[in-house]
């Protein structure tokens, strides 16, 4: 059952082999027999982990303390100490403003999205006929949603003569020309992520389906009306598909830039509303080739994801239930 | 009354969500002037016209960018399904010094954001020559045959925990070796993961957009997706017809994987939370 206990959002560090599956003491004399092929297998990860991850990050974290634009040798970049970070922390508003916008971005739409995954998730549940259609119907979007050719589909949806405002023009409402509007231009893309509610959707499902029946029985016994059943049952029970799902969205949500760079057409405009990090990263690094300056919002990017999920796996602890209550 | 409540919010809700699919594909065949006034789902005439303008819109057609497109595609899915498969069946199968170590970095990179890499390995690979060099997909793929999908790795372990330990040790009692124990055990029996990790990575590599925009410069090497933007440029009346034409063609090839492999698509993102 190892899908139902990844749905459930554990992910062993101590990484899954052939050790922990045996008895303690099984063979181990010969426990390292397998060096060699070991690591022949393991060479091209090895390979791509040092050459394609490890060097160019290392490479990277030198060039955000220099003046490194691309163009001339990379011996030729002068070293600047902390300037860019300096920089960007204190004399560029731009940047703060790109920190506002993903973080608006990512603390509306992601619990949107969840909402909207349980919600409907809880809808199928109790559905017996059917399902399955509906489901993949559901999910649907997720694999389509973050492509170009569906932000373009959704920035013209909500153009200012896009078919948004024709349904509302029959309520004869006037709506605002969404997508041009700084107002409202962000929103049209949380918008979009919402509506790529099926993924987690899924596996919410799968989550519900693991909580047993007795549970519900023993509940309505006590008298616990529906929404005690919820509140007491289904969301401790669902605590750690919840919270699997939350961390998932959250890295995903800090890094939506598709959809921006289409409505913005790669500009993050209109008047920078749409401006999320990764689209003012690669504007400054791949537009205005300042590729120091941009390793260096890369950096503090990274580590702002890594704090943030640590920040989520520390929180979690208060609020995700295993029912089985193994320490985690 | 509460199951047909339940059907009719669903069915509602399915609506909602479908609704901008429905219009892509409607919008596509529509004349310019009825882009302009028929607010309707379907167009009145049927017009084909907005395919082959779209097609032909720029210097390079579009039979070139889904080339490219279905290239890069397909590489990466030889590339990840190959090495994915020889990381996991290390990690998950064979005892080896530092195995837990190399374990937990391979966890570590999961949570890595792709954005952040790219700039690192943008700088790598112009420093090698690769970007805009002879053949500008080198920074594309070679990471691809390097297992640095590290979500499919993860997924190949997952799977590889759950064929029995029994079948490698009866083959080990019989002499074979971890590389034969690899190809005709582990092989095999890893078929199903191998082919979500396939399809999985065909379709984000068809859907990626954000590293082909960065290493591709040059328009006769464009991908789909980087080409569907050029027409973001181009914002006369008469250019979204042909622009819808040619996105609702480009999610084609997504769409036939998810109706052929609905079931498998949904089990896959049930293994380890994968996304669409």
């Amino acid at each position: 059952m190892t899908t139902v206990r990844t749905a459930q959002g554990r992910i062993d560090p101590a990484g899954p082999g052939p050790a922990d599956q045996q008895g303690p003491g099984h063979r181990r004399g010969k426990r390292h027999s397998e060096n060699l092929p070991g690591y022949l297998f393991l060479s091209p990860w090895l390979i791509g982990l040092l050459a394609i991850t490890a060097v160019p990050m290392l490479l990277s974290l030198y060039l955000s303390f220099t003046d490194y634009d691309v163009l001339t040798p990379l011996s030729e970049a002068n070293w600047v100490g902390w300037d860019n970070y300096r920089q960007m922390f204190t004399e560029d508003p731009t940047y703060w403003h790109a920190v506002q916008v993903t973080l608006t971005f990512a603390l509306v739409a992601v619990p949107l999205k969840l909402a909207a995954a349980l919600g409907v998730a809880l809808l199928l549940n109790r559905a017996m006929r059917g399902i399955g259609v509906f489901r993949g119907l559901f999910y649907l979007p997720s694999l389509l949603g973050g492509s170009v050719a569906l932000a373009i589909v959704w920035v013209s949806m909500f153009n200012r003569d896009g078919a948004f405002n024709s349904f509302l023009g029959l309520f004869g409402i006037e709506g605002a020309p969404w997508v041009n509007d700084p107002r409202w231009a962000l929103e049209t893309l949380m918008l979009l992520a919402i509506w790529q509610f099926g993924a987690p959707m899924v596996i919410f499902l799968a989550g519900l389906k693991q909580v047993p029946t007795e549970l519900y029985e023993a509940a309505s016994v006590d008298g616990a009306g529906r929404w005690r059943q919820f509140r007491n049952v289904t969301l401790p029970m669902l605590s750690p598909v919840i919270f699997f799902n939350l961390v998932l969205e959250t890295i995903n949500g800090f890094q939506g830039f598709t959809s921006a760079f289409v409505l913005s057409n790669g500009t993050g405009g209109p008047v920078d509303s749409t401006l999320m990090y990764t689209l003012n990263l690669y504007i400054k690094g791949f537009v205005e080739l300042d590729m120091g300056y941009a390793s260096a919002m890369a950096w503090v990017f990274l580590l702002a994801i890594g704090l943030i999920t640590v920040v989520l796996f520390r929180t979690g602890r208060f609020w995700v239930h295993y029912s089985d209550a193994e320490e985690h | 009354m509460r199951g047909r409540l339940r059907l009719l919010a669903l069915i509602l809700i399915l609506l909602v969500v479908l609704y901008p699919l429905i219009w892509m594909v409607g919008t596509s065949f529509k004349s310019p002037e009825e882009i302009a006034s028929n607010i309707g789902l379907l167009p009145e005439t049927f017009t084909p016209g907005n395919f082959s303008s779209g097609w032909q819109k720029f210097d390079v057609n579009f039979g070139r960018f889904f080339l490219n497109s279905a290239m890069v595609s397909g590489l990466t899915v030889l590339g990840n399904t190959i090495s994915c498969l020889l990381a996991a069946y290390a990690f998950g199968r064979l005892r080896f010094r530092m195995r837990k170590f190399w374990f937990s970095i391979m966890i570590a990179t999961l949570l890595l954001p792709g954005h952040v890499l790219i700039i690192p390995q943008y700088i790598l690979f112009r420093n090698l020559g690769w970007v805009g060099g002879d053949w500008p997909y080198l920074p594309l793929l070679v990471p691809q045959f390097l297992a640095t999908e590290a979500f499919f790795v993860f997924l190949m372990v997952q799977f590889m925990r759950g064929i029995p330990r029994e079948l490698d040790e009866a083959a080990k009692i019989d002499g074979a070796s971890p590389y034969s124990i690899f190809q005709h055990v582990i092989l095999p029996l890893s078929r199903p993961a191998l082919v979500t990790t396939a399809i999985f990575s065909f379709i984000w590599t068809w859907n990626d957009f954000f590293r082909q925009l960065v290493f591709l410069s040059e328009l006769e090497d464009y991908t789909a997706p980087v080409a569907l933007t050029l027409f973001i440029d181009s914002t006369s009346e008469s250019s979204v017809g042909p622009m819808f034409a040619m996105s609702l063609l480009s999610l084609v090839p997504v769409f036939l994987f998810f109706v052929a492999f609905q079931r498998m698509l949904v089990e896959g993102i049930n293994t380890s939370g994968l996304k669409g």
